[in-house]
């Protein structure tokens, strides 16, 4: 039988997140969330010779840290999901260097974590694996090395811009009903309404976000107060707006519940992140760090995380095309 | 999912209204009052060298040693990009912008090697302004040679 419901939401019954771990850096760990994080790294480099070598760091040590905090080995996860910011995602391929595991590289921008946490899950409940793990990463300078300006050229940046999350995040998931379990996830469908604009990435993937909600309540027939927590990646201030308008259109209205990763991520006021996080690691650190304890402490019941990307290609961006984003839904459930 | 024309179009209108823009008039006020301190600076400079005697070519030179030779240094130290942030176009503008948009990749490309890092980055920013600013400098100077 199809594990399915409407178009595009699969259903699982065995999918639990045994375990999960954040890294991040100094600014994140300055931020609200900085308090739940697993280790903050003081220095950018994380002792290590370049920003793109860091990020590699980050990423094989919150996915030690996963496996270890499962009480697991290496050698019990039967697949490793991951993938991060860098080109040809070299942090995860360089990461994986030393973790001798069965490795799927995923890209999906920033959603790249509900992108391996939807593959890990379905391998699972596929029967094909006991023990997965899903891991994702950015750095800030890395990032804007690669898709911006140099960090030490004098410009000034708008106010719709966002902070590219510097840190990792990783989970374990496993075949058992003993831990916060993944009930279901909504797939994404790549969405382009014009927007050209790479300092309004939030612009660019609310309506990417919109689709993925939209057809997550429309698949489960569920009610928006089904979840206590609705948590978009990195929309920020202004993509979170939109989204709410959005939504708002299509009849769906959510108010206290519609909250986002990089908005919880930093202070705005103190930290000057315009606005807010982004970054494969935004909404994976926010998961892993403080979404994932709340659910475990059952301060909340249910949540859907968002993770939302901008499949933004520089070459077709220079060519003059538009930005065509992509999220993904995943609904977690206390147990 | 492709939208339609229209469809984009009533969504980046949403956009337009929705995002906030820049502080403009803060912005021209810093970047007129700080581009200005460094234009005075600059001829501050001229003067000195003036009565020092230098000859008017040297007192150039030297005005734009410092002037560029001060914004590398600065850039180096990591101080540039912070008055950047506030200065906006009064510190890209001015030649010792043109000087932190080539110290700035640098830095930045020295991980990558001297030749392919350093050397092929250092005029990823500064380059188009040197391409333009020549083609610019032929067709004004051909103007003036032939009609002036």
């Amino acid at each position: 039988m199809l594990k399915k419901e409407g178009r595009s939401t699969a259903v699982f019954e065995n999918v639990e997140v045994l375990s999960a771990s954040a890294f991040g850096g100094k600014k994140e760990g300055d931020g609200p969330l900085g308090k739940y994080m697993d280790f903050i790294a003081e220095d950018a480099m994380f002792g290590e010779k370049s920003w793109e070598k860091a990020e590699t760091h980050f990423f094989t040590k919150a996915s030690r840290l996963a496996i270890e905090k499962a009480g697991l080995k290496a050698d019990d996860i039967d697949y490793v999901f991951g993938g991060d910011l860098l080109n040809q995602c070299g942090a995860s391929a360089y990461g994986m260097r030393e973790i001798d595991v069965p490795f799927f590289g995923v890209y999906g921008a920033c959603s790249t974590f509900g992108e391996a946490v939807s593959l890990a899950a379905m391998t699972i409940e596929g029967g094909f694996a006991k023990n997965t793990l899903c891991t994702a990463s950015s750095h800030f300078c890395a990032a804007e090395k690669q898709f911006r300006f140099p960090l030490e050229l004098g410009t000034q940046r708008p106010p719709s811009s966002t902070w590219t999350v510097t840190g990792a995040g990783s989970c374990v998931l496993a075949n058992g009903n003993g831990k916060p379990k993944i009930r279901r996830i909504t797939t994404g469908r790549v969405v382009d309404m014009g927007v050209k604009d790479a300092a309004n990435m939030g612009a660019a993937m609310a309506p990417a976000a919109a689709q993925a909600i939209y057809s997550h309540f429309s698949d489960t027939g569920l009610d928006t107060d089904y979840y206590d927590i609705i948590a978009t990646g990195d929309l920020g201030e202004v993509g979170r707006e939109l989204l709410r308008r959005l939504l708002f259109e299509k009849g769906i209205k959510i108010d206290s519940s519609l909250t986002d990763c990089g908005i919880e991520m930093f202070d705005k006021s103190s930290q000057d992140t315009h606005s807010g996080g982004s970054g494969c690691a935004c909404s994976a650190v926010a998961f892993c760090a403080y979404f994932y304890k709340l659910l475990c402490d059952k301060s909340i019941k249910r949540m859907l995380l968002v993770p939302t990307g901008a499949l933004m290609n520089t070459t077709a961006s220079q060519q003059g095309e538009s930005i065509p984003s992509v999220a993904h839904a995943v609904a977690f459930e206390a147990r | 999912m492709q939208a339609t024309k229209k469809e984009q179009e009533q969504y980046l209108k949403k956009v337009d209204k929705l995002t906030p823009n820049s502080p403009l008039a803060k912005n021209c006020v810093w970047a007129f009052v700080s581009g200005g301190i460094i234009c005075t600076i600059g001829e501050a400079l001229f003067k000195l060298f003036s009565a020092m005697g230098f000859s008017q070519d040297n007192q150039a030179l030297l005005v734009n040693l410092i002037l560029i030779g001060s914004s590398a240094l600065l850039t180096g130290l990591g101080l540039y990009s912070s008055l950047g942030k506030r200065c906006g176009a009064g510190t890209i503008v001015p030649i010792t912008g043109f000087a932190n948009s080539m110290v700035s990749p640098s830095i930045e490309f020295k991980k990558e090697g001297f030749v392919l890092g350093l050397g092929a980055k250092m005029f990823s920013v500064a380059g188009p302004v040197i391409v333009y600013g020549l083609l610019t400098s032929i067709i004004v100077g051909t103007i003036h040679y032939f009609f002036m």
